[in-house]
């Protein structure tokens, strides 16, 4: 493997029924900056099935050129038929860089890949940067133990480099107007020993609510709310703020709230503009879900918990005593506003 | 002499210390205050084989030693002491005189069901005139043909009315004294046996503790225990036993208080600052975390002694009395340090400094302990 | 029917804290637990040796105290323990240990090897579907309820929004998620079986066959330059003594300020 024949920044365009993921578009904007330093271009990858009309956003998105495979094998998601197409392209295209989000289908595919190509993978990376030493290596930064540490990782003498990404971790950048980029359709003969995972369902989860990671106001609930009832408080402020409710992971484990709404290490990292925490201590792997806010303001009876490290507002008292008489003061200043 | 443990016993008390947190401690306040038997708990140990934990594989017991179930004892009894006296009635009073004393039909008939947990055991020596006079035994046994009839009524019995059989002492030769007295493996459902009043106690009130009533009871002859006026020499050696489990039971609620009392010294703040800082708080823990650890190596040491030893009475004896008397001055002093709120029910400390009391009076009394250690030191 | 269940000895990551004056962790006193995803998988194999009679090895990559992880599955009513040990292995990252891993389950029969789907220390969630890549067998990541019909296995597959019910044939691997059931305890018995009666097979390098460039420090494509903690935030400002509606129109005054109404 000669390193210096491998050139480019990739990134996996993940899709599921029909729509491109957020942090494909996220991860555009990344390697963008990437492929700046790396003096390279960036090109997205995009597997499945009848899919090419989805080309067309992600030239805005920051992608240079776009590699698409599409195959009845790639209809629906599968870690076999996805990695071989995948590593056919990485054999065919030997790109420095290969990003995927950190989805449940980025953290199945890219390891596979990676295993098949004998090559680095870094799970989770918070940070993303090219070395100033002369060798342009990527350098990827993710926590660790818990999210109680951060490590930075290269993988200096294997190609590509490869790194999962949360969503909501990048930035998308403002799409560009006029971008276009040349579609390189690759046609790749998946053969039917890969296919040997049988999808015989394919149920949704019911979900009315709006992403978190989607959100721009949360409203978030610990074990210090109490009771499951009392997330009504929460849900009222929210209501005023048009934000939405959100939880650690103390309520999800107490089975007050679903899974869906959990920040934090095993949950989901979020960047609103304004986070807050009522009832949460600040547990370290609850931090790592939120920390990137822009504006934490937070309520806790305990005035040494943890969450006020990192809260830009402080108030030690009782949320649930709070919480009623901010969410009127909040729908009187918006009424009065008007 | 080595005072640490082994692996397993390490690995059995995370397991112990992990299992009282989770499954037995939610439900603490709650038997406590309504007074019910801990039936929860009691499935929980069946399903996880708590039921036989130092009893042989080949009699479907768990095979550990006698530390190991003693520090069970220890670990339940930190959150809940009625949770241990159940355990401990059953394992060290209600199933131990079957393995020692028991013939081979009558092993191979109880002691897989006892170990399993499919039975729950009881021991019956207390009468109404026989508490610390154990020998003055009311209740009577005559043989008559294939089975003995049992006349009389024992009170103050743990696990009356849950348990499937119990160890029931009996006089078969009034003439003879205490060689006098017979023991018997008496079913719940034999002809002739009821279970009477329910005592409402001081403390561990979900322990079910209860009279029993022989009227005119059929016991088959097979189900005389060892030899007839064998009975005293059975119920004192099972008492040896049991009181290890008693010393256990009041370590553990003296742990759990201590425990609790840490954790609300540090929070309570009063004139400014916790109460962790007056020096007053910082020397009764002091005090009472090194009484608790001596309680802790009479307890183990007992427990030792009974599994390598002929003979563990002594030691037996002087683990219940120092044990029962730290549990009882430490819960006091832990109520104490909470001031007001050691008061109420809100805090466990209250339910713990009741619950001690009666590990100085069962199985033998503070004083027939010292009558026990006494009697050796000068004869 | 063989199952393999590969476990990691992970320090208990939810209790350790950072030293305040030093920003170093505080790894001392920590607890060792099995981490709780794979012990989520041992109890799904547990469950399938109670209704379908399957035998169960458990198999963990570590340094030699990780034997205690073992016993403790071996007490939780495992068959048979593996432990894969060598200073060889050791600063392996995800490829090597995967890597390693497929050499030693080369050597046993299996028809069904179960990992966790990520562990609390260093949380990448990749060694599972290398292990099966170096297995060459499928591999189902994040599976709840699975069900054995003969020679295949059914998987509920989650993903963020929805789930696939999939069908896959033995041999496979699938990772398990801790929210996929409630571990059994360990019994006292099988506690002290586990110490007194099994033994704990080791597997070291020359055991297996593999190239020295495969494993270990040298074999893995990755490499740690730098770790550090988080520099904290500069400080926020704290009040406490108020009334709650002082509260709540000192935190409306906040909200204005920041525009967020």
């Amino acid at each position: 493997m000669d390193i210096q024949d491998y050139k480019g920044v990739y990134v996996f365009i993940q899709q599921v029924d029909h729509k491109v993921a957020g942090v494909s578009h996220e991860l555009l904007g990344k390697a963008r900056e990437l492929a700046g330093k790396m003096e390279t271009e960036v090109t997205a990858v995009l597997l499945g099935n009848n899919v090419s009309d989805l080309c067309k956003d992600l030239a805005s998105y920051g992608a240079d050129k776009i590699i698409l495979v599409d195959n009845p094998a790639l209809d629906l998601y599968s870690t076999k038929p996805y990695a071989y197409a995948m590593c056919k392209v990485i054999e065919k295209y030997k790109p420095a860089v290969v990003l995927y989000g950190a989805t449940a289908i980025g953290r199945d595919l890219a390891p596979r890949v990676a295993a098949r190509i004998r090559t680095g993978l870094t799970a989770d990376c918070t940070k993303l940067d090219v070395a100033e030493d002369g060798t342009k290596n990527l350098q990827m930064t993710r926590p660790a133990f818990g999210g109680n540490i951060m490590a930075t990782i290269i993988c200096p003498d294997y190609r590509p480099q490869m790194a999962t990404v949360r969503p909501g971790v990048m930035q998308k950048i403002k799409p560009l107007e006029n971008a276009s980029a040349p579609t390189d359709k690759f046609s790749v003969q998946i053969p039917e020993s890969e296919n040997d995972v049988q999808i015989l369902n394919v149920v949704k989860k019911e979900s009315h609510k709006m992403d978190i990671q989607d959100a721009k106001v949360l409203v978030s609930g610990g074990r210090g709310m109490g009771s499951p009832e009392n997330f009504k408080l929460l849900q009222n402020l929210a209501d005023a703020l048009s934000g939405t409710v959100s939880s650690s992971r103390a309520c999800v484990d107490a089975g007050w709230v679903e899974k869906d709404i959990q920040v934090g290490q095993t949950g989901k990292t979020v960047r609103p503009n304004l986070y807050l925490a009522c009832g949460i201590s600040g547990a370290i792997q609850h931090l790592a879900g939120m920390e990137e806010s822009d504006v934490i303001m937070a309520i806790n009876k305990d005035e040494t918990a943890p969450i006020f490290e990192v809260a830009d507002y402080g108030v030690v008292g009782d949320a649930l005593k709070i919480l009623p008489l901010l969410t009127e003061n909040v729908k009187k200043a918006i009424a009065d506003r008007k | 002499m080595d005072f640490t443990l082994s692996k397993e016993q390490e690995m059995a008390r995370t397991l112990f210390r992990d299992f009282a947190e989770k499954e037995v401690k939610p439900l603490a306040q709650e038997i406590d205050e309504e007074e019910r038997f801990p039936t929860e708990a009691l499935e929980k140990f069946r399903k996880y084989k708590f039921m036989g934990i130092p009893y042989p594989k080949e009699y479907g017991g768990a095979g550990c030693d006698m530390l190991t179930y003693e520090m069970c004892i220890e670990e339940m009894a930190k959150v809940c002491a009625t949770t241990s006296t159940m355990l401990s009635a059953h394992t060290s009073l209600g199933t131990w005189p079957i393995l020692k004393y028991g013939t081979p039909e009558q092993k191979a008939k109880y002691l897989p069901k006892l170990c399993t947990g499919e039975y729950l055991g009881a021991f019956a020596l207390t009468e109404p005139n026989a508490g610390t006079d154990s020998s003055a035994q009311q209740t009577k046994a005559v043989l008559d043909g294939d089975h003995y009839v049992l006349n009389g009524n024992k009170i103050f019995i743990t696990n009356a009315g849950y348990a499937d059989t119990y160890i029931v002492f009996a006089m078969t030769d009034k003439s003879k004294g205490n060689h006098g007295i017979s023991a018997f493996i008496v079913e719940k459902n034999f002809p002739g046996f009821s279970v009477g009043k329910k005592e409402k106690k001081m403390g561990i009130h979900g322990s079910s503790t209860c009279e029993l009533i022989f009227e005119n009871c059929i016991v088959p002859k097979e189900n005389l225990l060892g030899q007839e006026g064998k009975g005293f020499v059975i119920a004192m050696t099972t008492l040896d036993g049991g009181r290890i489990g008693v010393a256990a039971q009041a370590v553990g609620i003296a742990e759990g208080a201590l425990e609790e009392t840490i954790k609300y010294v540090r929070e309570r703040k009063q004139f400014g600052r916790p109460l962790s800082k007056f020096q007053n708080t910082q020397f009764e823990i002091a005090d009472m975390m090194t009484k608790v650890k001596a309680a802790q190596l009479l307890l183990y040491r007992a427990a030792k002694a009974k599994e390598t030893q002929k003979s563990c009475t002594q030691e037996a004896a002087m683990a219940k009395l120092y044990c029962a008397s730290t549990a009882m001055d430490v819960t006091t002093r832990c109520v104490q340090l909470h001031g007001g709120y050691g008061y109420t029910r809100e805090y466990p400390v209250e339910r713990m400094m009741r619950d001690a009391k009666i590990t100085e009076i069962y199985e033998g009394t503070s004083e027939v302990q010292k009558m026990v250690i006494s009697k050796a030191a000068l004869k | 029917m063989n199952i393999v269940v590969c476990i990691k000895q992970v320090p208990n990551t939810n209790e350790v804290k950072l030293d305040p004056k030093t920003g170093t962790l505080i790894r001392e006193g920590v607890p060792s637990i099995i981490n709780p995803d794979d012990k989520a998988g041992l109890e799904a194999a547990l469950r399938l040796k109670d209704t379908n009679g399957a035998h169960v090895t458990v198999l963990s990559m570590g340094p030699p105290q990780a034997e205690t992880a073992l016993r403790e599955a071996l007490a939780m009513g495992a068959d048979d323990a593996i432990l894969v040990t060598d200073r060889a292995f050791g600063g392996a990252d995800t490829w090597a240990t995967a890597h390693t891993i497929a050499a030693a389950l080369k050597t046993i029969p299996y028809d069904l090897i179960i990992t966790g789907r990520q562990a609390i220390d260093g949380d990448t969630a990749q060694v599972g579907p290398q292990i099966a890549e170096n297995l060459h067998i499928p591999n189902i990541s994040y599976a709840e309820e699975i069900k054995v019909e003969g020679d295949y296995i059914t998987v509920k597959r989650q993903f963020e929004d929805r789930y696939h019910i999939v069908k896959a044939k033995m041999p496979c691997l699938i990772t398990a998620l801790s929210e996929l059931n409630e571990p059994r305890y360990m019994t006292p018995g099988g506690i002290f079986d586990a110490y007194r009666e099994k033994k704990i097979k080791i597997v070291t390098r020359k055991d297996l066959d593999v190239k020295d460039g495969d494993i270990g420090l040298k074999g893995s494509p990755t490499r740690v330059i730098k770790t550090f903690t988080k520099s904290p935030k500069a400080a926020g400002t704290l009040v406490s003594n108020l009334d709650p509606q002082e509260a709540a129109d000192y935190m409306l005054e906040k909200l204005q300020e920041k525009f967020i109404i």
